[in-house]
């Protein structure tokens, strides 16, 4: 497990630029949307905690069927599968190094762009604790995504419709934590519901990931 | 004798076509009786004038909107542990059924909202919802359609549809702890202090029957379509092997 792992995280970092490309695409989307909503620092201030968590939430889907896509085109998914690795296994591992290489870098980058937004003082410790809490569900939650969409031509766009209505829930309570910390009203039991939420993914969607890819390799 | 026979393709295409002339016939009395007796004669609601009378489409059309989404997630359990064919393919005709019945909700919802709230949509709990579970519908549906192999189809959209169904919910009360709505509570409940007066119930009451029969008898005639195409199916693959 400890190889895949490894062997995931070497892939993401040096083949294929997908590591970077995602918090490139993060950056991107934090610095377009002055421009859409115009530049009043009161404005910006009020919907930062939105805008970083939905910049994050769609950094992390553009790097989702990568998880999947490279192993079954290449066949070595196959060999996973017939190795004795649980196909369980597989999947949280998978999640795992997804989690490593976009949503932890994610949670590095946002206080950088929450400058950017103007975020108000008391959110910057609010939107890591909830971005740490928070992005592991993405990745799992994607990875179940991926395991459904890996034998379709060309599913990324599939992929997305899919996943999104899957994150509603994450995406609610990530950014009402910053939003009600920067406010200093009471964010730790939206934290609490976050943590929940991604401790019941990262708990139950192997399984589901798995038995999604046990059909599509049939 | 079990339920299970049903499961039989041939045995179910011969007891749902006789069953399903009287299941759409009834529905459509219910369906005109009820909307004619809402409509025609019942007295107006004091405040709210005639715009009342839309909730005669709005409550059952919402009702069997996410009623759909439990049926596909029992048809789908059945599909997961035995394996029935016929229950795949009724999970896969009603999720239009589901996804239009939720939009006409959404719709007279609007429609009736922008007169009395003023506005045609409001971030309210139940509206939001509903709007999700829309989602869903289209996900599920974009799903069937991606995939060629139709055993491969129905194990991913059952499992799609296990997930969604706890993610559903859980964003359902994710919702409810988000933002505090417009929408007015329960008043149908049968233990409830406060329903709607009587005059206006029985039709409602009747319209929801009338709902439910209609979205059984959609149900039971695009399974149908969907035997008989996979049908075809196996008879041109028999023809291309000859």
């Amino acid at each position: 497990m400890i190889g895949l792992l490894k062997r995931d995280l070497a892939l993401a970092i040096k083949a294929g630029g997908g590591f970077g490309l995602a918090l490139a695409f993060f950056l991107i989307v934090t610095v377009l949307v002055p421009f859409g909503v115009g530049p009043e620092t009161g404005i910006l201030s009020q919907i930062a905690p939105g805008i970083l968590w939905i910049g994050a939430l769609l950094a992390c889907l553009l790097s989702l069927d990568r998880v999947f896509q490279l192993d079954w085109e290449d066949g070595s998914l196959d060999l996973l599968a017939t190795s004795p690795l649980p196909l369980e296994g597989v999947a949280a591992i998978k999640a795992l190094a997804h989690w490593l290489t976009t949503g932890l870098p994610l949670v590095a980058l946002a206080p950088v762009l929450g400058i950017l937004l103007n975020l108000p003082p008391d959110g910057y410790l609010w939107l890591i604790a909830s971005l740490l809490a928070g992005t592991p569900a993405l990745s799992a939650i994607g990875t179940f995504g991926a395991a459904l969409t890996v034998g379709i031509r060309r599913g990324g766009l599939l992929l997305s419709l899919l996943v999104l209505p899957l994150y509603v829930p994450t995406l609610l309570f990530g950014a009402l934590v910053v939003t009600r910390g920067a406010q200093g009203a009471d964010a730790l039991t939206p934290l609490a519901m976050l943590g929940g939420i991604t401790l019941i993914s990262i708990a139950a969607l192997p399984f589901a990931a798995a038995s999604a890819l046990r059909v599509n390799l049939r | 004798m079990s339920m299970w026979e049903y499961a039989n393709p041939r045995k179910f295409m011969s007891v749902s076509g006789k069953l399903l002339p009287w299941v759409a016939g009834l529905a459509a009395i219910c369906v005109v009786v009820g909307l004619v007796w809402g409509f025609f004669f019942t007295p107006n609601d004091f405040r709210q004038g005639s715009t009342v009378k839309i909730i005669y489409i709005h409550v059952p059309a919402a009702i069997m909107g996410s009623s759909a989404w439990f049926m596909m997630l029992v048809a789908s359990l059945i599909w997961v542990i035995r394996r029935h064919h016929v229950s795949a393919l009724a999970a896969k005709a009603a999720a239009p059924v589901g996804m239009i019945f939720t939009l006409i909700g959404l719709y007279t919802g609007a429609v009736w909202g922008q007169p009395m709230w003023g506005t045609w949509w409001e971030w309210d709990p139940r509206l939001t919802a509903f709007l999700v579970l829309f989602l869903f519908y289209l996900g599920y549906i974009a799903l069937w359609e991606a995939i060629d192999n139709p055993d491969s189809a129905a194990d991913l959209t059952a499992v799609l549809c296990l997930v969604g169904t706890v993610f559903a919910v859980i964003s359902r009360y994710a919702i409810l702890f988000w933002n505090q709505g417009l929408h007015q509570g329960a008043s149908l409940s049968m233990d409830a202090e406060e329903n709607v007066a009587d005059v206006f119930a029985y039709p409602l009451w009747l319209c929801i029957i009338g709902f439910g029969l209609m979205f059984v008898a959609l149900v039971l005639y695009r399974t149908r379509t969907e035997i008989r195409a996979r049908r075809l199916q196996a008879l041109i693959a028999q023809e291309r092997m000859a």
